[in-house]
């Protein structure tokens, strides 16, 4: 690995960097990047992402909380916010300027006390299609790769792609794999997936990329419930593995 | 309240307002009418608020009953609507008398037709909007796109119904572009000298899939620099395609030209993913979006690289017509 750590600054008070993302956004940045824009750190699993990612919610948390007027929406990425504004009353300095001011603030913002979510999964077979070849990737039993995908604390980095998807950082490294080389065109709902470091359930029937371990029967995303999301940013996350009677049970209990 | 009997369905037809913003931290994307200039035009023809949802109907329009009669709109593209067998114009109110029946028929000019009507159409709202997310399944009618047998309720509306036009002028903006102006994307830089001409000098088809999510397209393949002392970690969306090693995923915007690995390059459209992990090489500029609307499979585009200040002023001047008196005539 040719990067290092030590070349990763993150300044006490800012520490941020702005990009223009289109004419009615902006980005900040809480990590440094290189030459070809790219973070200077392998970006999960390490000190500088935690860091940067805590910035993004605290300061997510703190425009949620005073929201700006002109403010359309906020987009949490590992280490970035997008911010989406109203181009007609707010220009992209005036954006910056008050983005900086909420900066200086951060280290008052007191995040949320996380959930801890557990989330039961019937790994393998048809509920995880790609068990036995990320075993057989890896030279691991499958009980072995899912006593290891069931083993860690995973951290919501922040929900993205569709509604009530979280992205899950913290994947150990002997099951870091990469994606399928051709997605499928329909990957079912509850879908356990990992991708990279990350690993995530799928909350809703779409076309995916990630490697399939197995399916929970819990729902990620309800209309009919506070918050939506069963995950929120910022939550904490343990799989819980269940047999297919259980998964068939319990399914038809949250029906 | 009078209702509408779907009695065809068309090919896509969704029920949609200006969207829903302020909830991309769940990762529910705004969505909303792909032409939102033609929406609000209908809508301000028909004395609605310009936000109150409408049909949005793709390439094939379908069939509508309207047994206590209403007052309607169209706009957006040209579906050859008749009603009774009448010939009904775009971009003027019409009356229906109860028990007629509007039909539309295959595209004559771009991608999406709007059938406004006054009162709006009624739908439970979802986080404030009542657009349609397809691929979540919520909002609109159902969370899905109309079906034949469809029953939609309209909404109530105060005043006496007139009838009304809209100017050369404002029907001239609503012109959709081939011709895509942008800004830069915050990656741009990532590409190396040769993709800029590339990408500029390029005239891109659309795919046949293009959707509502996104519009792929085929054409010059911008080559992505690669770094290949960069593990994939978190590179790459969930979505349908492999992601690109070493971009960390960060928040993605409506109009965002995003370069996979094949190439080629993707626009970010209404039901957009909210998070990427590709490269994006421009952004299209605010008041070029509804043109995308009504972009179909195999029409050929350009882009054009405009100044931020620039951008602003066009979507200034967008917005300034959209107000202005000179928009209707009665």
């Amino acid at each position: 690995m040719r990067y290092t750590f030590a070349n990763m600054d993150i300044e006490a008070g800012g520490g941020a960097r702005f990009e223009l993302a289109s004419d009615q956004s902006l980005l900040v940045y809480f990590a440094r990047q290189n030459r070809k824009g790219r973070a200077e750190a392998r970006p999960l699993q390490t000190q500088i992402t935690l860091q940067a990612n805590e910035r993004v919610r605290k300061l997510l948390r703190l425009l949620q909380l005073e929201p700006i007027e002109g403010f359309r929406n906020l987009h949490p990425g590992y280490c970035s916010l997008l911010v989406k504004f109203d181009a007609l009353r707010l220009r992209h300095e005036e954006v910056e300027a008050v983005l900086r001011r909420c900066l200086e603030r951060l280290d008052e913002v007191i995040l949320p006390e996380p959930h801890q979510v557990e989330i039961p999964v019937c790994y393998g077979g048809e509920y995880g299609p790609d068990l036995a070849e990320v075993c057989a990737m890896h030279g691991m039993t499958a009980a072995k790769a899912i006593e290891m995908h069931a083993a860690p604390e995973y951290l919501v980095y922040f929900l993205g792609f569709v509604p009530g998807f979280a992205y899950l950082g913290g994947l150990p490294e002997a099951l870091v794999t990469p994606r399928l080389a051709t997605p499928r065109r329909r990957v079912l709902a509850g879908s356990v997936g990992i991708a990279g470091h990350q690993t995530g359930v799928y909350p809703f029937a779409t076309p995916g990329g990630w490697r399939l371990l197995g399916r929970t029967p819990m729902a990620m995303f309800r209309t009919d419930r506070d918050g939506l999301s069963l995950l929120s940013i910022g939550d904490r996350v343990r799989f819980t593995p269940i047999s297919a009677e259980r998964f068939a049970a319990l399914e038809k209990e949250w029906e | 309240m009078g209702v509408i009997r779907v009695r065809e369905s068309g090919l896509f037809t969704t029920v949609q307002d200006l969207g829903r913003e302020g909830f991309a931290f769940l990762g529910v994307s705004a969505s909303g009418a792909a032409d939102a200039i033609s929406l609000r035009l209908g809508n301000r023809l028909l004395g609605n608020a310009e936000g109150a949802a409408g049909l949005e109907m793709t390439l094939l329009g379908g069939t509508f009953i309207f047994p206590q009669g209403a007052t309607g709109a169209l706009t957006g593209s040209d579906f050859g609507a008749t009603l009774d067998g009448e010939r009904v114009d775009l971009w003027t109110t019409f009356a229906v008398k109860p028990g007629q029946t509007l039909r539309l028929g295959p595209t004559c000019s771009g991608a999406r037709c709007y059938l406004c009507v006054r009162g709006g159409i009624a739908v439970e709202p979802f986080l404030g909007s009542a657009s349609t997310h397809i691929l979540s399944g919520l909002g609109g009618f159902e969370g899905r796109a109309l079906r034949k047998g469809d029953v939609l309720h309209m909404g109530a509306a105060s005043g006496l119904a007139r009838e009304r036009r809209l100017s050369a002028r404002a029907v001239k903006m609503a012109e959709p572009r081939r011709v895509l102006r942008v800004t830069p994307g915050p990656q741009s830089d990532w590409f190396d000298e040769a993709s800029e001409p590339l990408f500029y000098g390029s005239t891109y088809r659309v795919a046949e899939d293009a959707n509502r999510m996104g519009l792929r397209l085929e054409g010059a393949a911008i080559p992505m620099p690669r770094d290949d002392t960069w593990p994939e970690e978190t590179g790459g969306n969930a979505g349908p395609s492999r992601g690109t090693g070493g971009m960390v995923s960060e928040g993605v915007t409506l109009g965002a030209v995003q370069v996979p690995d094949g190439g080629m390059p993707i626009i970010l459209f209404v039901e957009q993913q909210t998070t990427g992990g590709y490269p994006k090489i421009a952004n299209l500029i605010s008041a070029d979006f509804h043109s995308l609307g009504q972009l179909r499979p195999r029409d050929e585009i350009r882009f054009e690289r405009v100044a931020w200040e620039t951008a602003r002023s066009l979507l200034s001047e967008q917005e300034e017509l959209m107000a202005s008196e000179e928009l209707i005539f009665e």
